[in-house]
């Protein structure tokens, strides 16, 4: 399984390489939104307030329609098919493609980082190596479900549509923590040493939920009739 | 050497909504024989076809792979089948080579992919597979399915878009791939293709089999 995960995460990246509109469309997606959120902010001030919403608000909305293009690249010509049937571990393309999605999206996270920052006028006053944890267990938070819901609607009809209806909602959770937790580490002081690791804790949980889940319901999705 | 199989339909049976699109057929097959499935367009042999390979549940009656039932054990039969069907699973945005190496990867598979890609006749092309012809499409599917050298092999409307020598190609791989041993499976309209490769054959009328008998030299 681990060396078929590896082939599941190499053509995930080669592809990405090749084809990079994914990666370059959330980054977008995400800075148009930070940008008008930020123009649209009464102050300065009050953008700060919520900059770690509308990140990760952006990130969440770019990633569905980011999972739903992965998907109909391994649906147009079978491939998804053929992957079942070469045969390949359900579990290693599950892994492989949250994992490459992580990355991607943690790639986005960095990217964004420094305009979310100047448009705020603000700074990482907490802990670097915590914030970092954020970013990553977030956008971690963001890939497993996506990958599992993906597979849901790219099966379906209207993959488009119906892959934000299911996913959405269930990231409320990831939502809530990554957003309160992202603007503590920013803000710094006694409020973020208090109670962002009471988040952090919560964005663990939900990954440790998701991402041990998806490898089973990935399977029984994968193989469904 | 590869390991062809005996393979058994018992009743087998699919349908799409309240169509039937295999209506209960039965046969046997021995390793290493050669059948091609004719009938019209929507007769079930892709559908058969995909059944073998497990793509798709039977909904009546069972397959067997050397005595096993098939959906039972899909996941220890899947890697001695490999079929070269309409889609091809490839990766538009990949080259021909690096759909190999991601392919190959999967599998475990070792081979010399430039000379894989040259005896397809797709030596030296790194343009992305989205530019490529339909015929080249489904060379490269061909090249994909030579790596894999599976012990039954399922080819659905394997001449379709390809030239002369493209279907020659064809002809040569199957043939060698049940030289060494492969049950082949073949749903063509190509018949005089097909003798090449297969000598015997069953048609398909409507999802139910008609005849069964060998191919006419």
């Amino acid at each position: 399984m681990i060396r078929q995960l590896g082939g599941i995460l190499y053509k995930e990246l080669l592809t990405e390489l090749r084809q990079p509109a994914r990666v370059s469309g959330i980054f977008f997606f995400g800075l148009t939104l930070v940008l008008l959120v930020g123009i649209a902010a009464p102050s300065t001030r009050a953008f700060e307030q919520f900059a770690a919403a509308t990140l990760w608000l952006g990130l969440t909305l770019a990633s569905t329609r980011s999972l739903d293009q992965s998907y109909a690249v391994e649906l147009e010509h079978g491939a998804l098919e053929g992957l079942v049937l070469w045969p390949v571990d359900p579990r290693a393309i599950f892994y492989g493609k949250a994992i490459a999605t992580t990355l991607m999206l943690f790639c986005v996270c960095i990217g964004l980082t420094p305009f979310l920052l100047a448009m705020a006028d603000a700074s990482v006053e907490g802990s670097i190596p915590m914030f970092l944890a954020f970013l990553v267990l977030g956008c971690a938070g963001l890939a497993a479900p996506g990958t599992l819901f993906g597979l849901i609607a790219g099966q379906a009809r209207g993959s488009s549509v119906l892959l934000p209806l299911l996913l959405i909602p269930l990231l409320v959770p990831m939502l809530l923590a990554g957003a309160r937790g992202t603007m503590l580490i920013m803000q710094g002081g006694p409020g973020a040493e208090m109670e962002a690791p009471g988040w952090l804790q919560l964005l663990v949980l939900f990954n440790v939920l998701h991402w041990s889940l998806g490898g089973v319901f990935f399977s029984v999705v994968l193989e469904s009739d | 050497m590869v390991q062809g199989a005996d393979i058994t339909f018992e009743n087998v049976a699919r349908r799409f909504g309240r169509r039937w699109a295999v209506a209960g057929v039965s046969f046997a097959v021995k390793a290493g024989e050669g059948v091609a499935l004719t009938g019209h367009n929507g007769s079930g042999k892709s559908t058969l076809l995909r059944c073998l390979a497990t793509a798709l549940k039977v909904h009546h009656g069972r397959i067997l792979v050397d005595g096993q039932p098939l959906w039972d054990n899909r996941h220890t039969l899947r890697p001695r089948i490999c079929m070269l069907s309409h889609a091809g699973a490839l990766y538009d945005d990949l080259s021909g080579e690096e759909n190999l190496r991601v392919w190959a990867r999967l599998g475990g598979h070792t081979g010399d992919l430039p000379a894989l890609l040259d005896r397809v006749g797709l030596a030296g092309r790194k343009e992305p597979v989205r530019t490529y012809s339909a015929g080249m499409r489904r060379r490269l599917a061909l090249a994909r399915l030579i790596l894999h050298q599976p012990g039954v092999v399922l080819l659905d409307e394997p001449y379709t878009a390809l030239d002369a020598k493209g279907r020659a190609l064809v002809t040569e791989v199957a043939t060698a791939l049940r030289a060494e041993g492969a049950t082949v499976f073949m749903a063509t309209h190509l018949m005089d293709y097909a003798r090449h490769v297969c000598d015997r054959r069953i048609e398909l009328l409507d999802g139910e089999m008609v005849s069964d008998g060998e191919v006419p030299r």
